[in-house]
């Protein structure tokens, strides 16, 4: 087995130097109606080139998303990833490295999530941020916990337009909890979040772009939340429409969520992403997970540590702020090495190309008879509403080589007034060759 | 360039060349340093719009945002990296953590197209072998640990447990037990334990250990009333050892109409060998980035599914693959289910491949070895340092980790921490230490099955070179440590105070371009 490296005369040697008779002396503990009294029915162990044909016939029967006009979106989205970030991750003091207990011989990783905090402040426009959550669903569901640590009060109020999946995983952080308010989402975009704030709120969760693809107005939500003393969640999951949106943080929000996935992490099928969350200087003491501080060492060289522990499970242990353990430090720097490389200059350009994309889309969709684009502002994401069941019509132009975004009953089940709507995103990689392929097959489809 | 008193350069503000210790380990001074708003490592077209649908809502403040160019970046994250130990640099012993050889062919199968190309949310008749190897790693996880189902979803060992804690809830719910507010946690638990009890609404219990680091089911008995709804219990457990009376603990607990959630941090120590379906476990987490080799990147990704009895299975949370008639479907909502999701989509594919991966290259034979080997690794540190070292549990042999204490340094001046730092100018990364919390001054040591006798024997030899010198009242070796690694020691106590979380341009440094 070419990962064990002990010859059975080691073993042997090793045992005589333990003085046991053999390795069961070794489970002596174990009940003996527990201790090998089973037959595993699993393979034996296999030579490389086996393993992987075995992984590769599995992947082949998968549909990537490079192989063909692509459109999916709702909370994760295809963008490029510069060849030199997966070449940088994979580097076996990145890829190889546990979580930064010894700092005197962590600080690579200390200093990259130092940046890392440095960059998701910058974009969100807050003081500071974590060094990272699981990903951007469960770090909503942090920031709710969060508010009400910060608030002492109980109600949360989730905008309708918050994707449903982390509507659902709130909800299951807060099970059973009558102050937990989630609004109906609505495709037209109106809301009315701001009526149900009251004196016992501890803050109102808006998502923008919304799960639709509307923009919404931040401002104003601030506002309202505010002046009754609650605070303001943003939940963003396409955290590149920041090279183009003003930030939250100048928009009066209190605690910033997004899925990080967008830069430098592929689709993976759902994982593993990246929570980021970002907050005013003031609530830190309250913020989960992870943060990585500034500080000197005995010869006053500049160095950096994991800090503000006393928040944290293994030392508060059951008054901990959360029973977070890991984040997602190789994620977090996929992300940050992917924003050095953009800059400034280039997060801008990425945001103006998928924005452009996108309106190009909306355009050449909206000439498709049978489609009516329900948006009147959009980042890169919007939702069409056709003249036909949409799920069965998304399987039909998948059979055709084109996975045309997300048919929102898929997210929304029961729910027959969404029947007809489509969820279609656009970004950097959607080229006019896979938007008149779209728009030929949906005319046909449609005809 | 500054220097600080023993003349060497601060590193603060410095760029590129200087060096600190050595000529060929720069110090690395912050992106933010080196980089600026104009600078880009990407060549992207730059498109005019020449009209946009953002309604009013686009950016006005500036981002202030450092680039690099390609090159640039490739040193930069080069060389903070050569600042980092790891797994393939030299061995690991933390206890508890499970730091084993990542394979290569692991990450090479992650990459390929067909897995980490595919979206979420794309049709299910397009993912098949997705779902076929979400499918084939359940299987495995079930058969290793001889249960009735597996949550693939959670995103870490903690989220897992999370995960496990809320089935145990819905299940003494929808029994009609919501009265069971008390969660038991032994002393000797990772704190994630009591941590999660507490964050579903639980009061923590603890219940002793005994003296010899296991937990007695009269304890545990004598905790029991029909007020408690589960016990979280780590096994093997943080002391490294395993729970003899498990089975009598769990039949206690089952009797007494509570669950029992396993802490399955430590089973590679046992997969293959034992398993705990057959002790009685309700359920338990398993960290695949642990037991299964998928690398710990810094600190994550993880990946913690949730193996579950018959009682909890119903209880399993969205999304679960399950065999139609055709092909297979992915189950996505359920109709009043109790729990729904923990995430927002199906877990942590990138990690499920790796794990699989894994499994097939060692096989179930080749993963009973392997926990054999990591149990034989940790038994021979412990019998070679023994005599040098004390050990506070010396009753049963030790699991995959070799528990020592700080009574061996009793007079000498010498704390853990400081003979954790010593070990770094020896070449090795500290093992844990102050934990478990039962043990003054722990230090935990896990070798796993990757490390060869050669260097457990090195390991030990500096170990021994170290207990020795200690006790001989050397301690400068030790208080000064570590003096040959990228930094001395770290101002924690300044970290935490004076908190400084991000950078901040200094007056003097004008952004580039307003």
């Amino acid at each position: 087995m070419r990962y064990l490296p002990h010859s059975d005369h080691e073993r042997a040697d090793m045992l005589g130097v333990i003085g046991a008779a053999d390795i069961d002396a070794l489970f002596s503990a174990v009940p003996k109606a527990a201790l090998n009294n089973f037959v595993l029915d699993l393979p034996a162990h296999s030579p490389e080139f086996l393993v992987e044909a075995h992984m590769r016939a599995l992947a082949g029967k998968n549909h990537a998303a490079g192989d063909g006009p692509f459109f999916v979106g709702a909370g994760a989205y295809r963008h490029h990833v510069p060849a030199s970030v997966d070449h940088l991750i994979q580097r076996s003091e990145w890829l190889t490295a546990y979580t930064p207990y010894q700092p005197e011989i962590s600080q690579g990783t200390l200093q990259m999530l130092f940046e890392f905090q440095t960059q998701v402040a910058k974009i969100t426009g807050m003081d500071v941020a974590n060094a990272s959550l699981y990903d951007g669903s469960t770090g909503t569901a942090e920031a709710v916990l969060m508010a009400r640590r910060l608030t002492r009060k109980n109600k949360i109020v989730l905008s309708g337009g918050l994707h449903p999946h982390y509507r659902d995983v709130v909800k299951a952080y807060l099970k059973n909890d009558p102050d937990l308010v989630c609004l109906s989402p609505s495709p037209n975009g109106q809301g009315d979040i701001l009526e149900q704030i009251d004196g016992n709120t501890a803050a109102i969760v808006v998502q923008t772009p919304d799960f639709y693809g509307h923009l919404r107005d931040l401002k104003a939500a601030a506002d309202a939340a505010h002046a009754r003393g609650a605070l303001l969640i943003v939940v963003i999951t396409e955290v590149v429409s920041l090279g183009l949106l003003e930030a939250p943080g100048a928009l009066g929000a209190d605690i910033v969520v997004a899925e990080g996935q967008s830069i430098g992490n592929a689709l993976n099928f759902g994982g593993p992403y990246l929570g980021l969350m970002a907050t005013k200087k003031e609530f830190i003491r309250q913020m989960p997970g992870r943060l990585c501080g500034e500080t000197v060492d005995a010869d006053g060289n500049r160095g950096f540590v994991l800090t503000l522990s006393t928040r944290e499970q293994h030392i508060r242990r059951e008054k901990a702020t959360s029973n977070i353990c890991t984040n997602s430090g190789l994620c977090a720097l996929a992300f940050s090495i992917h924003m050095a490389l953009l800059g400034e200059a280039g997060f801008t350009r990425l945001a103006r190309l998928n924005h452009a994309n996108a309106i190009a889309l909306a355009d050449a969709l909206d000439g498709v008879p049978g489609v009516d684009v329900l948006n009147d502002t959009f980042f890169n994401e919007m939702t069409i509403r056709v003249t036909q069941p949409a799920a069965p019509l998304v399987e039909r132009l998948a059979r055709r080589g084109i996975l045309a975004g997300v048919p929102v009953s898929r997210l929304l089940p029961g729910d027959a007034s969404v029947d007809d709507l489509i969820i279609l995103a656009a970004t950097e990689l959607t080229t006019k060759a896979d938007i008149a392929a779209l728009v030929a097959a949906l005319t046909e489809e449609l005809a | 360039m500054s220097m600080n008193t023993q003349g060497r350069p601060t590193g603060i503000g410095t760029l590129g060349t200087s060096a600190s210790g050595s000529a060929l380990l720069p110090e690395e001074p912050l992106l933010f340093e080196m980089g600026d708003t104009e600078h880009s490592g990407v060549d992207l077209p730059d498109v005019e719009l020449t009209r946009d649908r953002l309604g009013g809502f686009g950016r006005k403040t500036k981002l202030d945002l450092a680039g690099v160019t390609e090159p640039e970046a490739m040193r930069h994250y080069v060389r903070l990296s050569r600042l980092n130990h790891s797994i393939d640099s030299g061995m690991y012993p933390l206890g508890s953590c499970t730091m084993k050889h990542n394979p290569r062919l692991n990450e090479k199968m992650a990459r390929l197209p067909g897995f980490s190309d595919i979206h979420p949310l794309q049709p299910v008749s397009t993912v098949q072998g997705a779902l076929e190897l979400m499918n084939e790693l359940s299987h495995w996880l079930m058969t290793l640990t001889n249960t009735a189902a597996v949550a693939l979803s959670p995103k870490a060992g903690a989220h897992g447990e999370l995960l496990g804690m809320m089935a145990i809830k819905a299940a003494q719910e929808a029994k009609g037990e919501a009265h069971r507010t008390i969660v038991l946690v032994p002393e000797s638990a990772h704190g994630t334990n009591p941590a999660t009890a507490a964050f579903l609404g639980y009061s923590v219990k603890p219940v002793p250990a005994r003296d010899d680091g296991t937990v007695d089911v009269e304890a545990v008995k004598a905790a029991l009333s029909p007020e408690v709804a589960a016990i979280m219990l780590t096994n093997p457990n943080t002391c490294g050892l395993f729970e003899p009376q498990v089975i009598e603990i769990a039949r206690a607990v089952h009797d007494a109409g509570a669950f029992f959630y396993c802490d399955g941090a430590n089973f590679n120590a046992i997969m293959g060998v034992v398993r705990p379906g057959d002790l009685g476990i309700d359920a338990m987490h398993i960290n695949l980035h642990k037991t299964f080799s998928t690398p710990h990147g810094g600190g994550g990704p993880g990946a913690g599914p949730v193996v579950l009895s018959e009682a909890l299975a119903p209880f399993a949370p969205v999304p679960f693959v399950r065999r139609g008639d055709a092909s297979l479907e992915l189950v996505e909502h359920i109709e009043d289910q109790a729990l729904g999701r923990v995430t927002a989509f199906h877990g942590q594919m990138g990690m499920y491949v790796r794990a699989l991966t894994y499994m097939l290259s060692h096989g179930g034979d080749g993963l009973a070895q392997a926990a054999q080997d990591a149990v034989l690794n940790a038994n021979y540190i412990k019998a070679r340092l023994q005599h040098l070292f004390s050990v506070p549990f010396p009753d049963y042999p030790t699991m995959h980790e070799a528990l020592f204490d700080d009574s061996f340094l009793k007079g000498t001046g010498v704390t853990t921490l400081d003979f954790a730092k010593a070990m770094i100018d020896e070449g090795f990364h500290p093992m844990t230490m102050y934990f478990p919390l039962v043990v003054h001054g722990a230090m935990l040591i896990e070798p796993t099955e990757s490390e060869s006798k050669q260097t457990l024997d090195r390991f030990c030899d500096v170990m021994a070179e170290l207990a020795t010198d200690a006790k001989a009242g050397k301690s400068n070796r030790f208080t000064s440590a570590p003096v040959k690694a990228p930094r001395r020691r770290l101002d924690e106590t300044r970290a935490a105070r004076q908190p400084i979380l991000r950078w901040e341009r200094p007056a003097e440094l004008p952004r580039a371009a307003e």
